[in-house]
Protein backbone atom coordinates (compact mmCIF):
# COMPACT_ATOMS: atom_id res chain seq x y z
CA UNK A 1 0.00 0.00 0.00
CA UNK A 2 2.73 2.40 1.07
CA UNK A 3 4.30 2.45 -2.52
CA UNK A 4 1.26 2.55 -3.99
CA UNK A 5 1.12 5.76 -6.30
CA UNK A 6 -1.86 8.13 -6.08
CA UNK A 7 -2.98 7.58 -9.75
CA UNK A 8 -3.12 3.73 -8.66
CA UNK A 9 -5.16 4.82 -5.51
CA UNK A 10 -7.50 6.59 -7.24
CA UNK A 11 -7.70 4.24 -10.57
CA UNK A 12 -7.58 0.81 -9.09
CA UNK A 13 -10.72 0.51 -7.44
CA UNK A 14 -12.79 1.57 -10.40
CA UNK A 15 -12.83 -1.66 -12.02
CA UNK A 16 -9.88 -4.14 -10.24
CA UNK A 17 -10.75 -3.33 -6.86
CA UNK A 18 -14.35 -2.25 -7.34
CA UNK A 19 -16.51 -1.57 -3.61
CA UNK A 20 -19.24 -3.28 -5.28
CA UNK A 21 -18.56 -6.15 -7.97
CA UNK A 22 -15.68 -6.99 -6.07
CA UNK A 23 -15.33 -6.20 -2.19
CA UNK A 24 -18.87 -6.53 -2.35
CA UNK A 25 -19.89 -3.79 -0.07
CA UNK A 26 -22.72 -0.97 -0.20
CA UNK A 27 -25.00 -3.39 -2.06
CA UNK A 28 -28.24 -2.31 -0.43
CA UNK A 29 -28.58 1.82 -1.42
CA UNK A 30 -27.48 -0.23 -5.14
CA UNK A 31 -31.21 -1.93 -5.39
CA UNK A 32 -32.95 1.16 -3.63
CA UNK A 33 -31.61 4.22 -5.74
CA UNK A 34 -30.73 2.95 -9.24
CA UNK A 35 -34.85 2.45 -11.20
CA UNK A 36 -33.76 5.61 -12.40
CA UNK A 37 -30.42 7.68 -13.98
CA UNK A 38 -30.86 10.79 -12.25
CA UNK A 39 -30.99 9.27 -8.85
CA UNK A 40 -28.54 7.45 -8.79
CA UNK A 41 -26.36 9.79 -10.51
CA UNK A 42 -27.05 11.97 -7.49
CA UNK A 43 -26.78 8.89 -5.42
CA UNK A 44 -23.60 8.22 -6.71
CA UNK A 45 -22.04 11.99 -6.51
CA UNK A 46 -23.16 12.16 -2.85
CA UNK A 47 -21.86 8.88 -1.80
CA UNK A 48 -18.16 9.70 -3.38
CA UNK A 49 -18.08 12.94 -1.65
CA UNK A 50 -19.03 12.08 1.47
CA UNK A 51 -16.29 8.77 0.82
CA UNK A 52 -13.52 11.15 0.17
CA UNK A 53 -14.12 13.80 2.41
CA UNK A 54 -15.04 11.27 5.28
CA UNK A 55 -11.14 9.51 4.86
CA UNK A 56 -9.77 12.67 4.38
CA UNK A 57 -10.77 13.91 7.94
CA UNK A 58 -10.91 10.28 9.58
CA UNK A 59 -7.25 10.04 8.12
CA UNK A 60 -6.15 13.54 9.28
CA UNK A 61 -7.13 12.69 12.75
CA UNK A 62 -5.88 8.99 13.11
CA UNK A 63 -2.84 9.88 14.65
CA UNK A 64 -4.93 11.25 17.61
CA UNK A 65 -8.14 8.93 17.81
CA UNK A 66 -7.66 7.13 20.72
CA UNK A 67 -8.44 3.51 19.25
CA UNK A 68 -11.23 2.49 22.06
CA UNK A 69 -13.54 5.48 20.52
CA UNK A 70 -12.24 5.03 17.27
CA UNK A 71 -15.68 3.46 15.64
CA UNK A 72 -17.31 6.36 16.80
CA UNK A 73 -15.33 9.02 16.12
CA UNK A 74 -15.40 8.21 12.50
CA UNK A 75 -19.02 7.35 12.64
CA UNK A 76 -19.30 11.11 13.89
CA UNK A 77 -17.16 12.62 11.00
CA UNK A 78 -19.43 10.04 8.51
CA UNK A 79 -22.71 11.52 9.84
CA UNK A 80 -22.29 14.78 10.08
CA UNK A 81 -20.95 14.76 6.49
CA UNK A 82 -24.10 13.18 4.86
CA UNK A 83 -26.38 15.51 7.34
CA UNK A 84 -24.67 18.49 5.45
CA UNK A 85 -24.93 16.30 1.89
CA UNK A 86 -28.92 15.71 2.95
CA UNK A 87 -29.29 19.71 4.06
CA UNK A 88 -27.61 20.59 0.73
CA UNK A 89 -29.51 18.27 -1.29
CA UNK A 90 -33.08 19.68 0.35
CA UNK A 91 -32.23 23.50 -0.80
CA UNK A 92 -30.46 22.68 -4.06
CA UNK A 93 -32.00 19.30 -5.50
CA UNK A 94 -35.08 19.39 -4.06
CA UNK A 95 -37.07 17.23 -6.31
CA UNK A 96 -34.09 14.58 -6.57
CA UNK A 97 -33.73 14.46 -2.65
CA UNK A 98 -37.44 14.04 -2.31
CA UNK A 99 -37.14 10.71 -4.61
CA UNK A 100 -33.81 9.76 -2.64
CA UNK A 101 -35.57 10.40 0.25
CA UNK A 102 -33.81 8.13 3.06
CA UNK A 103 -31.04 6.70 1.14
CA UNK A 104 -28.90 9.84 1.38
CA UNK A 105 -29.44 9.55 4.93
CA UNK A 106 -28.53 5.75 5.12
CA UNK A 107 -25.23 6.80 2.98
CA UNK A 108 -24.11 6.46 7.18
CA UNK A 109 -24.75 3.33 7.15
CA UNK A 110 -23.14 2.29 3.83
CA UNK A 111 -20.66 0.05 4.56
CA UNK A 112 -17.99 1.68 1.63
CA UNK A 113 -17.95 4.57 3.51
CA UNK A 114 -16.70 2.91 7.18
CA UNK A 115 -15.07 0.03 5.25
CA UNK A 116 -12.82 2.93 3.28
CA UNK A 117 -12.71 4.40 6.90
CA UNK A 118 -10.99 1.43 8.73
CA UNK A 119 -9.70 -0.16 5.55
CA UNK A 120 -7.37 2.73 4.30
CA UNK A 121 -7.88 5.81 5.87
CA UNK A 122 -6.74 5.14 9.20
CA UNK A 123 -3.50 3.65 7.90
CA UNK A 124 -2.64 6.15 5.49
CA UNK A 125 -1.95 10.48 5.04
CA UNK A 126 -4.85 12.17 4.26
CA UNK A 127 -4.45 12.75 0.63
CA UNK A 128 -4.01 8.97 -0.45
CA UNK A 129 -7.22 9.10 1.72
CA UNK A 130 -8.96 11.43 -0.08
CA UNK A 131 -7.97 9.98 -3.34
CA UNK A 132 -9.12 6.22 -2.23
CA UNK A 133 -12.21 7.75 -0.79
CA UNK A 134 -12.64 9.37 -4.50
CA UNK A 135 -12.25 6.13 -6.17
CA UNK A 136 -14.24 4.05 -4.44
CA UNK A 137 -16.99 6.21 -5.06
CA UNK A 138 -16.28 6.50 -8.57
CA UNK A 139 -15.73 2.41 -8.08
CA UNK A 140 -19.59 2.50 -6.89
CA UNK A 141 -20.79 4.75 -8.96
CA UNK A 142 -19.82 3.04 -12.22
CA UNK A 143 -21.67 0.25 -11.30
CA UNK A 144 -24.82 2.44 -10.25
CA UNK A 145 -25.05 4.23 -13.40
CA UNK A 146 -24.78 0.63 -15.27
CA UNK A 147 -27.38 -0.68 -13.48
CA UNK A 148 -29.75 2.25 -13.66
CA UNK A 149 -29.04 2.35 -17.36
CA UNK A 150 -30.18 -0.71 -17.69
CA UNK A 151 -33.46 -1.06 -15.24
CA UNK A 152 -34.70 2.50 -16.46
CA UNK A 153 -34.24 1.94 -19.87
CA UNK A 154 -36.06 -1.42 -19.70
CA UNK A 155 -38.21 -0.75 -16.96
CA UNK A 156 -39.34 2.65 -18.50
CA UNK A 157 -37.81 2.84 -21.59
CA UNK A 158 -36.43 6.19 -20.92
CA UNK A 159 -32.61 7.75 -19.83
CA UNK A 160 -32.47 9.94 -17.68
CA UNK A 161 -35.81 10.83 -17.71
CA UNK A 162 -35.98 11.24 -21.95
CA UNK A 163 -38.39 8.57 -23.60
CA UNK A 164 -36.41 6.55 -25.47
CA UNK A 165 -38.55 3.45 -26.37
CA UNK A 166 -42.11 4.78 -25.94
CA UNK A 167 -44.03 2.37 -23.69
CA UNK A 168 -47.33 1.04 -24.62
CA UNK A 169 -49.20 3.22 -22.28
CA UNK A 170 -48.14 6.29 -24.13
CA UNK A 171 -48.63 4.72 -27.21
CA UNK A 172 -45.70 3.30 -28.56
CA UNK A 173 -44.70 -0.17 -28.96
CA UNK A 174 -42.24 -0.68 -25.82
CA UNK A 175 -43.85 -3.11 -22.76
CA UNK A 176 -42.19 -1.79 -20.07
CA UNK A 177 -40.47 -4.70 -18.14
CA UNK A 178 -41.91 -4.10 -15.13
CA UNK A 179 -39.46 -6.45 -12.44
CA UNK A 180 -36.72 -3.97 -13.74
CA UNK A 181 -38.69 -1.24 -11.66
CA UNK A 182 -38.23 -3.55 -8.43
CA UNK A 183 -35.09 -3.66 -6.32
CA UNK A 184 -34.45 -7.13 -6.79
CA UNK A 185 -33.99 -6.54 -10.31
CA UNK A 186 -30.77 -4.84 -9.21
CA UNK A 187 -29.08 -8.01 -8.18
CA UNK A 188 -29.86 -9.83 -11.50
CA UNK A 189 -27.88 -6.61 -12.98
CA UNK A 190 -25.24 -6.68 -10.77
CA UNK A 191 -24.74 -10.40 -11.20
CA UNK A 192 -24.47 -10.27 -14.72
CA UNK A 193 -21.81 -7.04 -14.69
CA UNK A 194 -19.95 -9.24 -12.16
CA UNK A 195 -19.56 -12.18 -14.06
CA UNK A 196 -18.83 -10.06 -16.91
CA UNK A 197 -15.94 -8.79 -15.18
CA UNK A 198 -14.26 -11.78 -13.82
CA UNK A 199 -14.95 -13.33 -17.86
CA UNK A 200 -12.50 -10.36 -18.82
CA UNK A 201 -10.44 -10.47 -15.73
CA UNK A 202 -10.24 -14.05 -14.19
CA UNK A 203 -7.92 -12.91 -11.87
CA UNK A 204 -10.07 -11.72 -9.96
CA UNK A 205 -12.35 -15.02 -9.38
CA UNK A 206 -8.51 -16.53 -7.78
CA UNK A 207 -8.06 -13.53 -5.97
CA UNK A 208 -11.46 -13.45 -4.34
CA UNK A 209 -10.69 -14.68 -0.85
CA UNK A 210 -7.66 -13.01 -1.12
CA UNK A 211 -9.13 -9.53 -1.30
CA UNK A 212 -11.83 -10.39 0.84
CA UNK A 213 -9.12 -10.79 3.95
CA UNK A 214 -6.96 -7.85 2.63
CA UNK A 215 -10.65 -5.23 3.50
CA UNK A 216 -11.07 -7.45 6.90
CA UNK A 217 -12.76 -5.19 9.43
CA UNK A 218 -11.34 -6.50 12.35
CA UNK A 219 -7.72 -5.93 10.90
CA UNK A 220 -5.70 -4.15 13.47
CA UNK A 221 -2.47 -2.77 12.56
CA UNK B 1 3.10 15.74 16.56
CA UNK B 2 5.28 13.35 15.49
CA UNK B 3 3.81 9.54 15.14
CA UNK B 4 5.11 7.25 18.25
CA UNK B 5 4.67 10.57 20.33
CA UNK B 6 1.31 10.37 19.66
CA UNK B 7 0.53 6.82 19.75
CA UNK B 8 2.13 6.36 23.25
CA UNK B 9 -0.54 8.80 24.92
CA UNK B 10 -3.55 8.90 22.89
CA UNK B 11 -5.39 6.15 24.41
CA UNK B 12 -5.45 7.70 27.87
CA UNK B 13 -8.27 9.18 29.58
CA UNK B 14 -8.09 12.82 29.08
CA UNK B 15 -7.12 12.00 25.42
CA UNK B 16 -10.39 10.24 25.14
CA UNK B 17 -12.18 12.60 26.67
CA UNK B 18 -11.07 15.53 24.96
CA UNK B 19 -11.25 14.18 21.27
CA UNK B 20 -14.65 12.98 22.03
CA UNK B 21 -15.45 16.49 23.43
CA UNK B 22 -13.73 18.56 20.75
CA UNK B 23 -15.56 16.22 17.99
CA UNK B 24 -18.80 16.66 19.13
CA UNK B 25 -18.49 20.37 19.49
CA UNK B 26 -16.88 20.80 15.61
CA UNK B 27 -19.47 18.19 14.58
CA UNK B 28 -22.89 19.75 15.63
CA UNK B 29 -21.17 23.71 14.40
CA UNK B 30 -20.93 21.88 11.02
CA UNK B 31 -24.01 20.34 11.24
CA UNK B 32 -25.91 23.16 13.02
CA UNK B 33 -24.56 26.01 10.77
CA UNK B 34 -25.88 23.88 7.37
CA UNK B 35 -29.14 23.16 8.71
CA UNK B 36 -30.33 26.32 9.81
CA UNK B 37 -28.39 28.27 6.69
CA UNK B 38 -30.32 26.11 4.52
CA UNK B 39 -33.49 26.39 6.37
CA UNK B 40 -34.85 29.62 4.28
CA UNK B 41 -34.22 27.83 0.67
CA UNK B 42 -35.72 24.55 1.88
CA UNK B 43 -38.73 26.16 2.68
CA UNK B 44 -39.02 28.16 -0.67
CA UNK B 45 -38.47 24.76 -2.21
CA UNK B 46 -41.50 23.23 -0.26
CA UNK B 47 -43.63 26.15 -0.61
CA UNK B 48 -42.83 26.21 -4.55
CA UNK B 49 -44.02 22.91 -4.42
CA UNK B 50 -47.30 23.66 -3.27
CA UNK B 51 -47.78 26.33 -5.19
CA UNK B 52 -46.39 24.40 -8.52
CA UNK B 53 -49.22 21.67 -7.57
CA UNK B 54 -52.25 23.78 -6.68
CA UNK B 55 -51.56 25.88 -10.13
CA UNK B 56 -51.03 22.34 -11.97
CA UNK B 57 -53.99 20.85 -10.80
CA UNK B 58 -56.36 23.72 -11.33
CA UNK B 59 -54.92 23.72 -14.85
CA UNK B 60 -53.89 27.25 -15.45
CA UNK B 61 -49.85 26.94 -14.37
CA UNK B 62 -48.19 28.66 -17.22
CA UNK B 63 -44.55 27.25 -17.03
CA UNK B 64 -43.06 30.28 -18.38
CA UNK B 65 -44.16 32.57 -15.72
CA UNK B 66 -42.88 32.55 -12.05
CA UNK B 67 -44.82 30.07 -10.03
CA UNK B 68 -44.41 32.70 -6.44
CA UNK B 69 -46.07 35.50 -9.10
CA UNK B 70 -48.71 33.82 -10.90
CA UNK B 71 -50.06 31.74 -7.24
CA UNK B 72 -50.05 35.58 -6.05
CA UNK B 73 -52.36 36.76 -8.47
CA UNK B 74 -54.46 33.86 -8.89
CA UNK B 75 -54.80 31.82 -5.81
CA UNK B 76 -56.27 32.52 -2.92
CA UNK B 77 -55.69 30.38 0.12
CA UNK B 78 -58.34 30.04 2.68
CA UNK B 79 -58.19 28.62 6.18
CA UNK B 80 -61.13 26.07 6.55
CA UNK B 81 -62.97 24.44 9.90
CA UNK B 82 -63.34 20.83 8.90
CA UNK B 83 -66.23 20.46 11.50
CA UNK B 84 -68.40 23.52 10.72
CA UNK B 85 -67.50 23.11 7.41
CA UNK B 86 -66.77 27.38 7.29
CA UNK B 87 -64.10 29.66 6.46
CA UNK B 88 -62.20 30.65 9.12
CA UNK B 89 -59.63 33.12 10.61
CA UNK B 90 -58.48 31.76 13.62
CA UNK B 91 -54.89 32.01 11.84
CA UNK B 92 -53.05 33.01 8.66
CA UNK B 93 -53.15 30.11 5.42
CA UNK B 94 -49.84 30.72 4.95
CA UNK B 95 -48.35 29.74 8.31
CA UNK B 96 -50.21 26.58 8.22
CA UNK B 97 -48.30 23.13 7.63
CA UNK B 98 -50.88 20.05 6.88
CA UNK B 99 -48.16 17.99 8.21
CA UNK B 100 -47.32 19.36 11.57
CA UNK B 101 -50.80 20.15 11.93
CA UNK B 102 -51.93 16.04 11.41
CA UNK B 103 -49.34 14.98 13.73
CA UNK B 104 -50.40 17.79 16.23
CA UNK B 105 -53.27 16.69 19.12
CA UNK B 106 -54.23 20.14 19.50
CA UNK B 107 -54.58 20.92 15.35
CA UNK B 108 -56.13 17.14 14.85
CA UNK B 109 -58.80 14.45 15.83
CA UNK B 110 -57.56 10.76 16.23
CA UNK B 111 -60.88 8.79 13.31
CA UNK B 112 -62.90 5.92 14.96
CA UNK B 113 -62.07 3.16 12.94
CA UNK B 114 -65.12 2.75 11.23
CA UNK B 115 -65.47 6.77 9.94
CA UNK B 116 -61.70 6.39 9.02
CA UNK B 117 -62.48 5.16 5.30
CA UNK B 118 -59.65 6.33 3.58
CA UNK B 119 -57.16 4.90 6.51
CA UNK B 120 -55.31 8.46 7.97
CA UNK B 121 -56.00 7.63 11.74
CA UNK B 122 -56.18 11.22 12.75
CA UNK B 123 -58.04 13.78 10.91
CA UNK B 124 -56.98 17.89 11.14
CA UNK B 125 -59.42 20.58 12.12
CA UNK B 126 -57.95 23.28 9.94
CA UNK B 127 -57.12 22.89 6.69
CA UNK B 128 -56.10 25.05 4.31
CA UNK B 129 -57.81 25.31 0.63
CA UNK B 130 -57.42 27.08 -2.77
CA UNK B 131 -59.70 29.47 -4.50
CA UNK B 132 -58.32 30.06 -8.19
CA UNK B 133 -59.90 32.93 -9.65
CA UNK B 134 -59.44 34.25 -13.58
CA UNK B 135 -57.71 37.65 -14.17
CA UNK B 136 -61.26 39.23 -13.67
CA UNK B 137 -61.31 38.04 -10.24
CA UNK B 138 -64.26 35.04 -10.42
CA UNK B 139 -64.17 31.88 -9.13
CA UNK B 140 -62.51 29.33 -12.35
CA UNK B 141 -61.75 26.25 -9.94
CA UNK B 142 -61.67 25.15 -5.81
CA UNK B 143 -58.96 23.02 -4.92
CA UNK B 144 -59.10 20.60 -2.08
CA UNK B 145 -56.30 18.94 -0.51
CA UNK B 146 -57.08 15.18 -0.21
CA UNK B 147 -54.74 12.06 1.23
CA UNK B 148 -55.26 8.26 1.45
CA UNK B 149 -53.50 5.14 2.19
CA UNK B 150 -52.81 3.19 -0.97
CA UNK B 151 -50.97 -0.22 -0.65
CA UNK B 152 -47.91 0.59 0.93
CA UNK B 153 -48.51 4.60 2.22
CA UNK B 154 -50.58 7.36 2.34
CA UNK B 155 -50.65 9.22 -1.36
CA UNK B 156 -51.13 13.31 -0.72
CA UNK B 157 -52.47 14.52 -3.70
CA UNK B 158 -55.01 17.84 -4.48
CA UNK B 159 -58.33 17.43 -6.27
CA UNK B 160 -59.35 20.72 -8.35
CA UNK B 161 -63.46 21.11 -9.06
CA UNK B 162 -64.82 23.16 -11.65
CA UNK B 163 -67.53 25.89 -9.74
CA UNK B 164 -70.21 23.67 -9.50
CA UNK B 165 -68.29 22.10 -6.97
CA UNK B 166 -69.45 18.72 -8.44
CA UNK B 167 -67.61 18.42 -11.40
CA UNK B 168 -63.87 17.25 -11.19
CA UNK B 169 -61.25 19.38 -13.25
CA UNK B 170 -58.17 17.76 -12.34
CA UNK B 171 -56.55 14.91 -9.73
CA UNK B 172 -53.11 15.26 -8.48
CA UNK B 173 -50.60 13.25 -5.87
CA UNK B 174 -47.79 15.20 -4.83
CA UNK B 175 -46.02 12.41 -2.79
CA UNK B 176 -46.52 8.87 -2.51
CA UNK B 177 -44.54 5.53 -2.05
CA UNK B 178 -46.63 3.38 -4.38
CA UNK B 179 -44.78 0.42 -6.70
CA UNK B 180 -43.23 2.06 -9.30
CA UNK B 181 -44.99 0.94 -12.86
CA UNK B 182 -48.05 -0.52 -10.81
CA UNK B 183 -49.74 1.72 -8.30
CA UNK B 184 -47.02 4.70 -8.80
CA UNK B 185 -49.48 5.07 -12.24
CA UNK B 186 -51.25 7.66 -9.67
CA UNK B 187 -48.55 9.94 -10.75
CA UNK B 188 -49.20 9.27 -14.80
CA UNK B 189 -50.62 12.68 -16.32
CA UNK B 190 -52.47 10.14 -18.64
CA UNK B 191 -53.95 8.48 -16.02
CA UNK B 192 -54.85 11.90 -14.21
CA UNK B 193 -56.55 13.32 -17.37
CA UNK B 194 -59.46 10.99 -17.31
CA UNK B 195 -60.80 12.36 -14.04
CA UNK B 196 -61.34 15.22 -15.77
CA UNK B 197 -64.99 16.27 -16.24
CA UNK B 198 -66.01 13.18 -13.92
CA UNK B 199 -68.87 14.12 -11.33
CA UNK B 200 -69.16 13.73 -7.49
CA UNK B 201 -72.38 13.97 -6.12
CA UNK B 202 -75.42 12.72 -8.02
CA UNK B 203 -77.90 14.51 -5.83
CA UNK B 204 -77.83 12.42 -2.99
CA UNK B 205 -75.22 13.58 0.00
CA UNK B 206 -72.74 10.93 -0.29
CA UNK B 207 -70.33 10.51 -2.92
CA UNK B 208 -70.96 9.03 -6.21
CA UNK B 209 -67.69 8.68 -8.01
CA UNK B 210 -66.08 5.41 -7.79
CA UNK B 211 -62.55 4.09 -8.96
CA UNK B 212 -63.38 0.65 -11.00
CA UNK B 213 -61.77 -2.02 -11.95
CA UNK B 214 -61.22 -1.83 -15.77
CA UNK B 215 -61.72 0.39 -18.74
CA UNK B 216 -64.97 2.34 -18.08
CA UNK B 217 -67.23 2.77 -21.58
CA UNK B 218 -67.77 5.89 -22.61
CA UNK B 219 -71.35 5.83 -23.60
CA UNK B 220 -72.23 4.11 -20.24
CA UNK B 221 -74.98 5.72 -18.64
CA UNK B 222 -73.28 6.41 -14.85
CA UNK B 223 -69.69 6.70 -17.04
CA UNK B 224 -69.27 10.07 -15.43
CA UNK B 225 -69.52 8.61 -12.12
CA UNK B 226 -66.72 6.24 -12.65
CA UNK B 227 -63.12 6.60 -13.32
CA UNK B 228 -60.36 3.36 -14.51
CA UNK B 229 -58.55 1.93 -12.16
CA UNK B 230 -54.88 0.85 -12.63
CA UNK B 231 -53.88 -2.16 -14.21
CA UNK B 232 -51.74 -4.50 -11.91
CA UNK B 233 -53.08 -2.23 -8.85
CA UNK B 234 -56.12 -3.36 -7.36
CA UNK B 235 -55.24 -2.04 -3.85
CA UNK B 236 -54.21 1.51 -4.72
CA UNK B 237 -57.12 2.29 -6.58
CA UNK B 238 -58.77 0.91 -3.53
CA UNK B 239 -57.24 3.63 -1.96
CA UNK B 240 -58.22 6.08 -4.20
CA UNK B 241 -61.41 5.27 -4.33
CA UNK B 242 -61.55 5.49 -0.39
CA UNK B 243 -59.86 8.75 -0.16
CA UNK B 244 -62.17 9.91 -2.67
CA UNK B 245 -65.88 8.47 -0.10
CA UNK B 246 -63.77 9.88 2.80
CA UNK B 247 -62.73 13.16 1.60
CA UNK B 248 -66.20 14.03 -0.11
CA UNK B 249 -68.63 12.30 2.67
CA UNK B 250 -69.38 13.61 6.17
CA UNK B 251 -66.43 13.81 7.37
CA UNK B 252 -64.60 15.67 4.84
CA UNK B 253 -65.70 18.33 2.65
CA UNK B 254 -69.52 17.63 2.18
CA UNK B 255 -70.16 20.22 4.75
CA UNK B 256 -67.82 22.93 3.49
CA UNK B 257 -69.10 22.38 -0.68
CA UNK B 258 -72.76 22.61 0.97
CA UNK B 259 -71.97 26.01 2.34
CA UNK B 260 -70.18 27.19 -0.85
CA UNK B 261 -72.35 26.26 -2.96
CA UNK B 262 -75.15 28.21 -1.26
CA UNK B 263 -72.54 31.00 -1.03
CA UNK B 264 -71.71 30.74 -4.48
CA UNK B 265 -75.85 30.77 -5.67
CA UNK B 266 -76.82 33.96 -2.91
Amino acid sequence: MATASYKQILLKPIVDNNPITLQILGICSALAVTSKMATALVMSIALTLVTAFSSFFISFLRNHTPANIRIIVQMTIISSLVIVVDQVLKAYAYGLSKELSVFVGLIITNCIVLGRAEAFAMKNPPIPSFLDGIGNGLGYSLILMLVATVRELLGSGSLFGHTILTPVTEGGWFVPVGLMLMPPSAFFVIGLIIWAIRSLKPEQVEKHEFQIHQVHRTEVV
Amino acid sequence: MSEPNASKNKDGLRQTLLVAVLLSLACSVVVATAAVGLRPLQQANKQREIQTKVLEVAGVLDPDEDVAEQFRRLVEPRLVDLRSGRFADDFDPARFDLRKAVRDPALSDPLPPDQDLADIKRRERYTVIYLVKDTEGRLRRVVLPVRGYGLWSTMWGFIALEPDLNTVAGITFYEHGETPGLGGEIANPRWQALWQGKRLYNGASEPRLRVVKGRVEEGAPDAAYKVDGLAGATLTSKGVDNMIRFWFGPMGYQRLLANLREQLNA
